[in-house]
């Protein structure tokens, strides 16, 4: 990328980018804890079948509702208690874990790859090509993504590949925005009018050296957006139009604890607090992500 | 900016059209309504009479242009399972909605504006820290989880406030403060990044040059500039509240678009999904259009983009 010559505020930008993040790895505040709470979960979703004590869906109905370990009843065979049906909470939320990280990351990397694609056809393009794409992005943008997920979930029902797609169909068009607002500035640098000069074709201008200019922004959205669309997917599952059960997801653990919050607070607590620690973690490490590559990046 | 305006109508009414199309053909696909209105015994030709009572035996493209063409008129049909016009019901949920979307907007506001200068004016100190940590907090806590947690502890242990339902300011507080903590980390961070800016800028220096007391440089001098981004992006906050709602209304039973939304879809009643999701389109491009004449108003340059 450095080897562009006059590349103007692009090649400028570029060393000083490299030094913040030399100086983001070196000392400073580190990304030490989200990184650490992403790995355990990565762990728990990845070696589900070895980690969880018990098979989450055994169903023992003479010990459900048991309280968690610190509690007087609680036994350290169900360390965070058991739910409605006796099943184990902890070994839910292990596997849960895999159905929040592949849906969010699956999701993300969706939509990322089509929206930016878009963004960079549009922002190369300009014209009339701009105008219909940006104005499909628009309306895409007004779309309730939840509405739709639901509107989804009840016609083909419920499903995991439903809500990838509900969501991604909708999440493509923040992509599509700022990588083409971002490719509209690349257009005007001397560095891709020499490479027109020189012959380059248009799909090579595109991926050889416009994309290569928007990673940063990609991957500080696609770290901000995980968090989003996990807490998105929660959420339908908690409507019941997402991953239907018996699946543990954490979504629809919350939903079933949801009535027995007065007796048997943690089937609800815990699933949640296992939402808001790997979001946290995402979020954190997209702000961190965004100071150190991006800071001009504000709001994303 | 008269033709800045236009284009940006034009646009808005382009978006809410091919939306319009989109929503007609999910609609369909959702399933035959009449097995979920009809009863268990009904015949064939029951079937048939209830299809051409409501008109599903036309073509699709005469379904859609009627549909339309009423819609332009505020009529958008007769609810399937409530039996009433769409209209009425949308009329009779949509300000319960709006006030509740205002009401966390305002909480947002209330808690982003100190947050984000606090955090600007002691950047780096453990103020910043504990700032930022309230906004992000906020951003990644699921809706429903912060909803049930409030309705047993504040509603149901302390019995502080309603547990749902509208009667009244105090129903206002949990689904509002719910909704509004979710979007003040963006707004925050707009305000903090505006504000350091702003903060580092001449004509700062020179207001404390002249004596001016810090206080009055911070809220306002700086304060006013770093509000621009705020607006810009004001649009955008205001769509994820929208979309916000739908589960936040469904948890605490406000009587809203959002939970009519998802009463809706439960029922496959799909004159009301309709209606539904055009209306929070139209209200999301409303508002856009409006940040966007704002913002032209505010910021010349912006008039000439594009």
């Amino acid at each position: 990328m450095t080897g562009e010559s006059g590349g103007g505020a692009v090649a400028e930008s570029l060393p000083a980018a490299d030094a913040r993040v030399r100086a983001g790895l070196r000392g400073g505040r580190r990304p030490v804890v989200s990184l650490s709470i992403i790995a355990v979960f990565v762990l728990a979703a990845l070696f589900a079948n070895v980690l969880s004590p018990a098979d989450p869906d055994e169903q023992a109905l003479r010990k459900r509702f048991t309280p968690p370990v610190w509690d007087a009843s609680g036994t350290w065979q169900h360390a965070l208690g058991t739910d409605r049906l006796g099943r184990d909470l902890l070994s839910r939320i292990i596997w849960g874990s895999r159905v929040s990280l592949t849906a969010g990351v699956l999701t993300v990397l969706l939509a990322s790859a089509f929206g930016a694609g878009v963004g960079l056809v549009a922002g190369y393009h300009g014209g009339r090509v701009d105008t219909v794409l940006m104005r499909i992005t628009d309306a895409t943008m007004s779309f309730p993504v939840i509405l739709l997920a639901l509107i989804l979930a009840v016609t083909v029902g419920p499903s995991f590949v439903n809500v990838v797609i509900a969501i991604a169909v909708i999440l493509w068009a923040r992509y599509a925005r700022v990588i083409r607002g971002q490719v509209l500035t690349l257009m005007g640098l001397d560095f891709i009018t020499q490479a027109r000069i020189a012959g380059a074709s248009a799909s090579r201008i595109i991926l050889r050296h416009l994309l290569p200019n928007t990673l940063n922004t990609l991957v500080v959205l696609i770290t901000l957006q995980v968090g989003y669309v996990i807490i998105v997917e929660a959420s339908l599952s908690f409507l019941g139009a997402g991953i239907p059960p018996p699946t543990p997801a954490w979504g629809s653990m919350i939903a079933e604890g949801r009535d027995f919050v007065t007796s048997a607070w943690w089937v609800s607590f815990f699933p949640g607090l296992a939402i808001l620690l790997v979001v946290l973690a995402f979020n954190l490490l997209g702000d961190w992500l965004r100071d150190t590559l991006d800071p001009k990046l504000r709001q994303l | 900016m008269a033709r800045f305006v236009l284009t940006r109508l034009v646009q808005s009414l382009a978006a809410l059209a091919i939306l319009s199309v989109v929503v007609f053909v999910l609609a369909r696909a959702t399933g035959d309504p009449l097995h979920l209105i009809l009863p268990m015994s009904a015949s064939e030709e029951d079937y048939a009479n209830a299809r051409r009572y409501l008109g599903l035996d036309r073509p699709y493209v005469e379904q859609y242009l009627s549909f339309v063409g009423r819609a332009l008129t505020g009529d958008f049909g007769t609810s399937l399972r409530a039996r009433r016009p769409v209209g009425e019901l949308i009329a009779q949920r949509l300000p319960n909605s709006l006030r509740l979307a205002a009401f966390a907007m305002t909480v947002s506001l209330l808690l982003a504006f100190p947050l984000g200068v606090l955090a600007a004016v002691w950047k780096g100190t453990g103020i910043d820290r504990a700032a930022q940590v309230i906004a992000v907090l906020g951003q990644s806590l699921p809706t429903f989880w912060v909803a049930i947690v409030l309705i047993e502890v504040v509603a149901g242990r302390l019995q502080w406030l309603p547990a749902g339902g509208i009667a009244g300011f105090a129903s206002y507080i949990l689904p509002g403060f719910t909704l509004g903590w979710f979007v003040v980390a963006g707004m925050m961070r707009l305000l903090r990044s505006g504000m350091l800016e702003v903060l580092d800028s001449e004509y700062v220096k020179l207001a404390r040059v002249k004596g001016v007391v810090e206080r009055r440089v911070v809220w306002v001098h700086a304060l006013k500039n770093a509000l621009i981004p705020v607006v810009t992006f004001a649009g955008i906050y205001f769509s994820i509240l929208v979309t916000t709602a739908i589960v936040v209304e469904t948890v605490f039973a406000w009587p809203g678009l959002g939970r009519l939304a998802y009463e809706a879809i439960s029922s496959r009643d799909f004159p009301v999904i309709q209606a539904v999701v055009l209306t929070t389109a139209a209200i999301v491009a409303v508002v856009n259009l409006s940040v966007d004449c704002v913002y032209a108003l505010i910021d010349p340059r912006i008039r000439y983009v594009r």
